[in-house]
Order: structure tokens, then C-alpha cells, then sequence
């Protein structure tokens, strides 16, 4: 590696101006970059290359010369990573070639769409429950709090099937684990108690195995021997942290769009086949991993017409990539309507997209249609600049929402 | 006149999203999720979403070719 200044690069990774949550990078820092791929200085050491075209981020994506193990010398580390545990042998999101394949493919079936029509019932079951739950507690009501972080984690509870009687202790484990009051000795706790309560069910599935996920693995896979049961409780606990900070905070900023944007409230209301395409605007427009995809080059390869050379780290800017003009004509404006939408990278693209995609858009097109249909007052408390985000987290939202109807 | 479309499972890694944009052409394996194919050749009016699932795909499994019938 040539010998670089890395003081001099822009700090990674960025942030959007703290009076807007729908801004993901100041134009400040955007103007300090070098190109469409240039470099940025890392948080916790040394510099990455930062990939921002659409075009870019697709063809780097899908490189079979790049690899997501944050645990390899010299990966491009964007958020504090443990170390390694044995807990870890399930996390295939972080796994490269076969070990990926072969996890990941025990569970795509799960996730098919017409899996998903199965547990959609559940999903408005539970979003309905939230929302009245809300309303009962009276206005004004902290909406993140109350909606948008406790659907996700009864969501994969349904999916992953914990029974009705563990349902309490779940979510109590889960909301701790999001909470950024939270200290790392209470995540490790929860975190804890959390895979202990899934090995229980899961060995409890062996004997009485029930139509859920957990059943499914333990009976076709593990029983057989192809998966050890520490690599199913640590599948199931990447289902859990994947699915919850992700969803629940589309679902809260989703929420604060809309409550900008009054008339699109109205029109989903009156018309709620709206929703998928709004959907895809907001995932687009949002895209809450905003601090993107790192990945570490295993061999020399192009991208974006610069040389990545063996060993240099790269990051995939996916929220830059949803804003760039040549796929989205007027990429900083909200519009529902928008016939590309459903081109963004809001879930990453190559092997590791996401594999929750179509629960996770079940669950956003119920909360939105419900919160529209039940709340039809719904106001925000705050003014938009005032509302306090979660900058420096996995995934970016904002830490409450407060409401009124 | 009608397209080819070909389908590779070793690299498709169940995604679903040939499956949403269309389903006429495109459908998930019961056991392992993975892709494969209701209509090998579908009607040219399908093409563009045919196209578009092929853009869609995240690992490029999927591909369409143009076959005419006039020789
Ligand atoms: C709107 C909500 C969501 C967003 C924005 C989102 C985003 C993402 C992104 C960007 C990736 C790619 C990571 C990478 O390439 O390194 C990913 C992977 C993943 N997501 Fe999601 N996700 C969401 C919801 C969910 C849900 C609901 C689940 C499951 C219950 C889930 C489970 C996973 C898993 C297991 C992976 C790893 C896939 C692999 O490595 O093959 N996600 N997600
Ligand atoms: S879009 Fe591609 S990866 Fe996804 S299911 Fe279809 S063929 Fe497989």
C-alpha cells in the first residue's frame, strides 16, 4: 500500500446536517470528496475507498473479489465489532463463498414471498395491537417507542415461533438490546439471555415441532446433522439484530416523512394500495443504513475505473448510490410516485441482499397503512429540526418521535 | 414472438425479487427457496418486466435472450 496522509481525508463516517434527518450527508463533506470513489479516513484506523454511483456499487457488490469478513486483517471496520466468539458461528452475514452459501441457503426458503403471505395475519395482528395499545396510553405518545420498536422484535418472534407465554420476556430483552441508554454490559446480558431462551425453545421443538422456523431447522437440519445447534441459535440471534434496529427505524422515520408530508398520510388513507410504491420511495429516500457496506478486496479489481488493489478496504455508500441522479431524476425529492424507485439499494445488492427484504416490506406497508387508517390526526410534537437522531448507530433513525391526534 | 429466459440456482440466492416483479414467469423452489422457472419462454409482451427482473436479480442469475422465429 503506497504511503498515504490519511489526516488529510474526510472523516467517514459522514454525517447529514443535524436539522434534518432526510439529509444523509452534509454537503460540506460531499464537497470535500475526491471523485465518485475516493477516500475517506476510517473511525477506527487507516482509510477505505468510498464507492458512491449506483453503477459502482452494484458492479463492487456483486464482486466475487471482495469479501464481508470484518474479522480479516486490514477489513474496513465501521462499527465496534466484538471479538470473535463462538456465538459468531451462525452470522453468515459476515461470511464469504460456501460458509455463506450453505447458511444462508437453510433459511431462503423461509423468507420466500409466499412464505411471508403466511405470517402477514400475525404482522397486522401485532401492528394493530401496538397501535391501539398507543392510542389507550393517550397522546402525546413517543411513537418510536410504542410502534415503531416493538412490531419488529414481535415480528420475528412470530417467525422464529415464541410461543405466546415468552413473549413478554423477548421483548423486554430485545427493547434493551436497541436501547441507547443502554450500557455494553446489559446488551452482552440481554444478548445472553435472549440465545439462552432460543436454544430452550429449540431443543424444546425437537421433541413437539410446531409450523415455525425454529422447528423447521431443528428437525431438517439439525436432527440430521448439517447444522450444530450453536450455529442455529446464532442464525436465529442475526435474524433478531438484522431485523429489529433495521425495521424499526424505517418504520419511525417512514412515519416522520409522512407526517411531513400530510397529503401522501391522506392518500394512503383513501387509497391504501399506495403503499408498496411508497414503500420503495421510502426505503430509497431513507435507506437507514446509512453508513453503507464495508468490504475488504481479496484480489486487484476496477471499480468505477479506479484500481482497488489486494488488501484495500471499500465501502459501499448505498445511501449516496439511492441519490445518484442518473438513475433518480431529482434524487433529493420524496415522491411516492416515482416509476424507478424500486432500483435502490436500500438492502444492499450481490449475495448478501438482504434476506428479510419481503418481511421486512410486509411489516412497513401494515404499519404505515394502520398508523394512516387508525390515526387519521396524526401529528407530529416536534418540529422537524428539533427531532433527535441516532447519527452514529448500525442503522440511522431517530432516538423518539413524539405524536399527538 | 417469444424470449428465452435462462435461470442459473448455483449462483441465485433466493432473494425473491424476480418472483415479485413476476410471478407468470418466475417462482421460488418449496424446499430450498430458490429460483426457478413457470415459463422458459415467455410472450414478448413480457419482456420489459422480464428485463427488469433481470436488472433486479442481485447476483445476475438471471438472463433473457432474444429469439425470433422468422429465420
Ligand atoms: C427495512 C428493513 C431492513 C433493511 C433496510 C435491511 C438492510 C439490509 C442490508 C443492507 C443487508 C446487506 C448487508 C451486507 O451486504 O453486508 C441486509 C442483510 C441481511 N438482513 Fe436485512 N434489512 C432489513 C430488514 C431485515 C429483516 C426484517 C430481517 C430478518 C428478520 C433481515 C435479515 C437480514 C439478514 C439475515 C442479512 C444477511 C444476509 C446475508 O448475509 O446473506 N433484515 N439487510
Ligand atoms: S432475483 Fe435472482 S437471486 Fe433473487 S430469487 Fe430471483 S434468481 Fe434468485
Amino acid at each position: 500500500m503506497p504511503n498515504i496522509d490519511i489526516s488529510t481525508l474526510p472523516a467517514y463516517p459522514f454525517i447529514g446536517p443535524e436539522d434534518n434527518p432526510f439529509i444523509p450527508v452534509k454537503s460540506s463533506d460531499l464537497e470535500r470528496l475526491d471523485g465518485s470513489v475516493g477516500k475517506v479516513r476510517l473511525p477506527f484506523g487507516g482509510w477505505a475507498w468510498l464507492i458512491t454511483r449506483h453503477e459502482d456499487v452494484r458492479q463492487l457488490l456483486r464482486h466475487p473479489g471482495f469479501s464481508s469478513d470484518q474479522y480479516r486483517p486490514g477489513f474496513p471496520v465501521l462499527n465496534p465489532i466484538p471479538p470473535k466468539q463462538d456465538d459468531a458461528s451462525g452470522l453468515f452475514i459476515f461470511m464469504d463463498g460456501e460458509a455463506h452459501g450453505r447458511l444462508r441457503r437453510m433459511l431462503t426458503a423461509e423468507f420466500m414471498i409466499k412464505n411471508i403471505r403466511r405470517i402477514e395475519p400475525l404482522i397486522e395482528e401485532t401492528v394493530i395491537e401496538a397501535l391501539e395499545r398507543m392510542r389507550s396510553l393517550g397522546a402525546p405518545a413517543d411513537l418510536m417507542a410504542e410502534f415503531a420498536l416493538p412490531v419488529p422484535s414481535m415480528t420475528v418472534c412470530h417467525l422464529l415461533g415464541v410461543p405466546y407465554s415468552d413473549h413478554d420476556f423477548f421483548q423486554h430483552h430485545s427493547r434493551v438490546i436497541m436501547d441507547r441508554n443502554s450500557g455494553p454490559a446489559q446488551i452482552e446480558e440481554a444478548l445472553g439471555a435472549l440465545a439462552g431462551l432460543i436454544g430452550k425453545l429449540a431443543e424444546a421443538k425437537r421433541t413437539a415441532p410446531e409450523d415455525d422456523l425454529l422447528s423447521r431447522l431443528m428437525i431438517e437440519r439439525v436432527v440430521p446433522g448439517e447444522l450444530r445447534i450453536d450455529e442455529l441459535v446464532s442464525m436465529a440471534m442475526l435474524l433478531l439484530v438484522a431485523g429489529h434496529e433495521t425495521t424499526a427505524n424505517m418504520i419511525g422515520l417512514s412515519a416522520l416523512v409522512l407526517l411531513e408530508h400530510p397529503e401522501h398520510l391522506a392518500a394512503l388513507r383513501e387509497n391504501p394500495d399506495l403503499a408498496p410504491g411508497m414503500v420503495e420511495e421510502l426505503l430509497r429516500y431513507l435507506t437507514v443504513v446509512r453508513t453503507g457496506l464495508p468490504r475488504l478486496a481479496l484480489e486487484d479489481a476496477e471499480i468505477g475505473g479506479q484500481t482497488i488493489r489486494a488488501g484495500e478496504g471499500v465501502v459501499a455508500m448505498l445511501a449516496m448510490s439511492n441519490r445518484d441522479g442518473v438513475v433518480f431524476p431529482e434524487p433529493e425529492q420524496f415522491d411516492p410516485e416515482r416509476r424507478e424507485a424500486h432500483r435502490h439499494m436500500a438492502f444492499g445488492f450481490g449475495l448478501h441482499q438482504c434476506i428479510g427484504q419481503p418481511l421486512a416490506r410486509a411489516e412497513l406497508r401494515v404499519a404505515l397503512v394502520e398508523l394512516a387508517r387508525r390515526f387519521p390526526g396524526l401529528r407530529s410534537e416536534t418540529a422537524l429540526a428539533d427531532v433527535p437522531q441516532r447519527p452514529m448507530a448500525v442503522t440511522f433513525g431517530v432516538a423518539e418521535l413524539p405524536v399527538t391526534w | 414472438m417469444s424470449m428465452r429466459v435462462t435461470v442459473n440456482r448455483e449462483l441465485c440466492v433466493g432473494s425473491g425479487n424476480c418472483v415479485a416483479t413476476l410471478q407468470e414467469v418466475f417462482d421460488q423452489d418449496d424446499r430450498d427457496g430458490l429460483v426457478w422457472l413457470r415459463v422458459a419462454e415467455p410472450p414478448e409482451s413480457l419482456r420489459e418486466l422480464v428485463e427488469k427482473a433481470v436488472q433486479l436479480c442481485p447476483v445476475g442469475a438471471i438472463e433473457a435472450e432474444r429469439r425470433t422465429t422468422a429465420r
